[in-house]
C-alpha cells in the first residue's frame, strides 16, 4: 500500500462518508489533491470520480498542483478593495512574475487572493504563512517578500 | 469539571465559579479577536504575564485574553475592570507602565482614546462616542469573557436560559420567539419563531438545526466575532431551539477562512459536552443533543441554506428550488431549521429577558438590535451592535466619526454583494428590513462599507460584479452568463470603451438576471448596478461620455503626474518606480514619461510633499 492510499484510509475511517472534510485533510497532508488520491476516494467511498472532481474544483481551497513553501493570501474584501488592495496584489505579481493563483517554478512562493479575511479595520491585509500584515502598501509587502528571499538564499 | 446532571447542579457550580470569578479585585482584559491579534496583542498578554508575576500580584490581578472589544481602528485594546479604563494601541513596552500607575490608583494618559472633535482625553469605555451609541446584546459578554472558557460564560450568567427553557414546553419557547420578533439575522429576515415552528410540526422521527456560519460577504466579520468571541452564547441558543423544535442533532458550518472561530467553537462543543450540557439526557431534562463542527472549503453560495445543506452532506453545492424549504426537507432529506449564528445568539438573552423586553428594542417591524461591521473609508472602523431604527447618518457619523482626512462620505454600501449603495442624502433613513429593501439595497448580514469622494462608484459596481460572477455556481444560465456580461460592460466603461447604449444594455440584462435566476445569489447580483445607476448615473456618464473616472480611481482613465511647484527632487519616487518611469535629476523637479508609467501609484505613497497628482 502507497503513502496516499494508506493516508487516505485514515481520512475515511476518521470523518465516514462526509466528502468535504476528507479532501480537507488530504490537502492539508499533501498541500494539495493528488489524482491518485481522488481516484482512491472515489473507489472507497463507491461514488463516482467526476462527483469527487466536481466537488474538489468548486472550492477555493483545494488545488491539483503543489502549492509553494511560502502562501501569500492577498485580502480583497470590500474594506480592503476600497483602500487599496488590488494595488498590492499587482505588485507582488510583478515582483514574484506570477498571477493570483499561481506558484513560483523555484516552488518558494504561491500567490492567493481571498474575498475578506474579516479584519476590516486593519485593510489592505495580507497574510503571509498565517502571519497576518496589516496597513499594507505595495512597498511595505515587497520589502517583506525581498527579505524572504534573502533569507531563503542564506537558508 | 465533574458532568452536571440537574438544574440544581448547575446553579450549585454557577455559585461557585461566580466566588472564583470576583475573587480577584482587579481584572485586566487584552482583546484577542483577530484584528487585535494581527497588531501584536498576544505579545502584550505575554507581557502582562511575565509582569503581573514579577510584581507578585497574581493574587490581585486577573488577566483575561477576550474576544473582539469591536474597535478594532484602535488595537490593540485593553480594558480595567471595575472601573473599565480603555487603553487603545498599546504595545508590549507600555504594559510595565500601566502596572505600575494601576497599583497607584493613576491612569496611563497617552495611552487613552481622544475625541477627535474636542481633543479630551477619555477614560472609560461607556464614555467613548464610538460606545456610546451602541446597544448591545449579542456582543455584550464579548469583551467581559474568555472565550475559552466555559466557566467565565457560567459565572456571568450563561447557561441561565438553558434551565429555565427546559423546564418550558417546547411550544411555550416557540410562542416566546414569536412573539419577540426576532427575524433572521443572515440577512433575509424570515421570521425566526415561525421557522422553528414550521419544523416542529413537520412529521418524521429525525429532525436537524443548523447554524449558518459561512460569513461569506467581503467586508463582514459580525458572524467570526460573535463565534470567536463568546461561541457557548451560540450554543446555548442552538440546545434551546433543538429542545423546542424536537432536533437531536446540530451542526455549526464555520468558514476555514476564520481558524480562530473553528477553533473557539470546537472547543465550546467540547466542554459543553463533557459538562453535560451537550450529549445524553441534559440537565436531566429527558432531552438529548448533540452539535458537530464543519469547516468550509471556501465558496460564497454555500452561505445560501440549500446549498449549504449539500455541502455538509459531500455533494456539489449548487443551490436548489425551494419549495420545499429546509424545514421541510433539510439535512439528509429531513426537516432541518437553519439560522444565522447571530440569530441563534439572540435566543437566550430572549428566552431569559423575555419577549416583551426584546420586542421593546427596534422599530415596529424589526425588533432587537443589529450587529454591524462599520469599515471601509470610515474613522472608527469596528464591530457595532446598534437598536434597530436608527439612522444611517447616526451609524456613519456619531458611531463611526465619518470619513478620515477630512473627505467626505458619499455612500454605503449595505448588505454585502446583494445590497446596494446609499447615498448621503438618504441617510437620514432608519435602518430596518423594509426601509433598506425600499431603497433598493437590503439587511443583509451586516457589513457597511462607507465610501467617500475617492471612491468610483463604477469600480465598487465592478468589483461586486467580479466577486459574484466568480462565486456564481454554473446552474442557472441568467445568473452564470449574465454576471459575466454584467462584469465585460462594466469593465468596458471604466476603462472609457462602452456607449450610452451599453448602459440600457447593462440595465436591461441586470433586470432580466433578477427575475431569471434560482437562488438569492442570482436574485440580489444585480443590485449594487441597480443602485449605483440609480444614484450615481452622473459618474458612469462622466466615464463614457467625458472618459473621466471622477473619483481617480480607474486605471485607464487616469494619468500621474509630479507638481514641479511642490517636488523637491528628492529623489524618492524614482528610486521607488517598479518601472523606472520617472526621471529627474536630485535637487530638481521629476516628472513622469506617461507610455512608461502603469499607474501603480508607489511614487504617490512614498512623495513626502503631495507632488504627485492624479488626474
Amino acid at each position: 500500500m502507497t503513502d496516499i492510499s494508506e493516508f487516505v484510509d485514515k481520512c475515511i475511517e476518521k470523518h465516514g462518508k462526509f466528502l468535504v472534510p476528507i479532501l480537507q485533510d488530504i490537502q492539508e497532508r499533501f498541500n494539495y489533491l493528488p489524482e491518485e488520491a481522488l481516484r482512491e476516494v472515489a473507489n472507497r467511498l463507491k461514488i463516482p470520480l467526476v462527483d469527487v472532481y466536481g466537488v474538489a474544483t468548486f472550492y477555493k481551497s483545494f488545488s491539483f498542483v503543489p502549492k509553494g513553501r511560502h502562501v501569500i493570501t492577498v485580502c480583497l474584501g470590500t474594506a480592503c478593495h476600497v483602500r487599496g488592495g488590488r494595488r498590492i496584489v499587482d505588485a507582488i505579481s510583478r515582483e514574484l512574475k506570477i498571477n493570483p493563483g499561481e506558484t513560483t517554478p523555484d516552488l518558494n512562493f504561491t500567490l492567493e487572493t481571498v474575498y475578506c479575511l474579516g479584519c476590516c479595520a486593519l485593510g489592505p491585509v495580507v497574510v503571509i504563512d498565517g502571519k497576518y500584515w496589516g496597513h499594507m502598501t505595495p512597498n511595505k509587502v515587497l520589502s517583506i517578500i525581498r527579505r524572504m528571499r534573502e533569507e531563503a538564499k542564506q537558508a | 469539571m465533574r458532568r452536571i446532571t440537574s438544574i440544581a447542579d448547575l446553579e450549585a457550580l454557577r455559585r461557585k465559579l461566580q466566588e472564583k470569578y470576583r475573587a480577584k479585585k482587579l481584572r485586566i482584559i487584552v482583546c484577542g479577536g483577530t484584528g487585535c491579534r494581527s497588531n501584536r496583542s498576544m505579545e502584550v498578554v505575554e507581557a502582562f504575564k511575565k509582569e503581573i508575576k514579577s510584581l507578585g500580584l497574581e493574587n490581585k490581578i486577573d488577566l483575561k485574553v477576550s474576544g473582539c472589544h469591536g474597535f478594532c481602528e484602535r488595537g490593540p485594546i485593553v480594558v480595567i475592570h471595575p472601573e473599565q479604563i480603555f487603553y487603545q494601541r498599546v504595545k508590549p513596552e507600555d504594559v510595565p507602565e500601566i502596572l505600575e500607575r494601576l497599583t497607584r490608583g493613576e491612569v496611563v494618559d497617552r495611552l487613552l482614546y481622544e475625541d477627535p472633535n474636542t481633543g479630551r482625553k477619555i477614560k472609560h469605555v461607556y464614555e467613548i462616542p464610538f460606545y456610546a451609541k451602541q446597544k448591545r446584546i449579542v456582543l455584550s459578554k464579548n469583551g467581559l469573557i474568555d472565550p475559552t472558557s466555559i466557566e467565565d460564560y457560567i459565572a456571568t450568567g450563561g447557561y441561565k436560559a438553558l434551565a429555565k427553557a427546559l423546564q418550558m414546553k417546547p411550544e411555550e419557547i416557540i410562542e416566546e420567539i414569536k412573539r419577540s420578533g426576532l427575524r433572521g439575522r443572515g440577512g433575509a429576515g424570515f421570521p425566526t419563531g415561525k421557522k422553528w415552528e414550521i419544523t416542529r410540526m413537520q412529521k418524521s422521527d429525525v429532525k436537524y438545526i443548523v447554524c449558518n456560519c459561512d460569513e461569506g460577504d467581503p467586508g463582514a466579520y459580525m458572524d467570526r466575532s460573535v463565534l470567536e468571541g463568546n461561541p457557548h452564547s451560540v450554543i446555548e441558543g442552538m440546545i434551546i431551539g433543538a429542545y423546542a423544535i424536537g432536533a437531536n442533532k446540530g451542526w455549526i458550518y464555520v468558514r476555514y477562512e476564520y481558524p480562530l472561530a473553528v477553533k473557539h467553537a470546537t472547543l465550546a462543543v467540547h466542554q459543553a459536552r463533557e459538562l453535560g450540557l451537550l450529549g445524553e439526557n441534559i440537565l436531566g431534562s429527558g432531552f438529548s443533543f448533540d452539535i458537530e463542527i464543519v469547516k468550509g472549503a471556501g465558496a460564497f453560495v454555500c452561505g445560501e441554506e440549500t446549498a449549504l445543506l449539500q455541502s455538509i452532506e459531500g455533494k456539489r453545492p449548487s443551490p436548489r428550488q425551494r419549495p420545499p424549504y429546509p424545514a421541510e426537507k433539510g439535512l439528509f432529506g429531513k426537516p432541518t431549521c437553519i439560522n444565522n449564528v447571530k440569530t441563534w445568539a439572540n435566543v437566550p438573552y430572549i428566552i431569559e429577558r423575555g419577549a416583551d423586553w426584546f420586542s421593546s428594542i427596534g422599530t415596529k417591524t424589526s425588533k432587537g438590535t443589529k450587529v454591524f461591521s462599520l469599515v471601509g473609508k470610515v474613522k472608527n472602523s469596528g464591530l457595532v451592535e446598534v437598536p434597530m431604527g436608527i439612522t444611517i447618518r447616526e451609524l456613519v457619523y456619531d458611531i463611526g466619526g465619518g470619513a478620515p482626512d477630512g473627505k467626505k462620505v458619499k455612500a454605503v454600501q449595505i448588505g454585502g454583494p446583494s445590497g446596494g449603495c446609499i447615498p448621503e442624502e438618504l441617510f437620514d433613513l432608519p435602518i430596518d428590513y423594509e426601509s433598506l429593501t425600499e431603497v433598493g439595497s437590503m439587511m443583509g448580514s451586516g457589513g457597511v462599507i462607507v465610501m467617500d469622494e475617492n471612491t468610483c462608484m463604477v469600480d465598487t459596481a465592478k468589483y461586486f460584479m467580479k466577486f459574484l460572477k466568480d462565486e456564481s455556481c454554473g446552474k442557472c444560465v441568467s445568473c452564470r452568463e449574465g454576471t459575466q456580461r454584467m462584469y465585460e460592460i462594466l469593465s468596458d466603461i471604466t476603462e472609457g470603451k462602452a456607449s450610452e447604449e451599453d448602459l440600457q444594455l447593462l440595465e436591461e440584462l441586470a433586470n432580466v438576471v433578477k427575475d431569471a435566476s434560482l437562488c438569492g445569489l442570482g436574485q440580489t447580483a444585480p443590485n449594487p448596478v441597480l443602485t449605483t445607476l440609480r444614484y450615481f448615473r452622473e459618474e458612469y456618464l462622466a466615464h463614457i461620455r467625458e472618459k473621466r473616472c471622477p473619483a481617480g480611481v480607474c486605471k485607464a482613465l487616469i494619468k500621474y503626474t509630479i507638481d514641479p511647484e511642490k517636488c523637491t527632487g528628492c529623489d524618492a519616487c524614482r528610486i521607488n518606480c517598479p518601472v523606472g518611469a520617472i526621471t529627474g535629476k536630485p535637487k530638481e523637479p521629476h516628472s513622469i514619461i506617461q507610455e512608461k508609467c502603469i499607474k501603480c501609484g508607489i511614487c504617490r505613497d512614498v512623495c513626502k510633499f503631495g507632488a504627485v497628482i492624479v488626474s
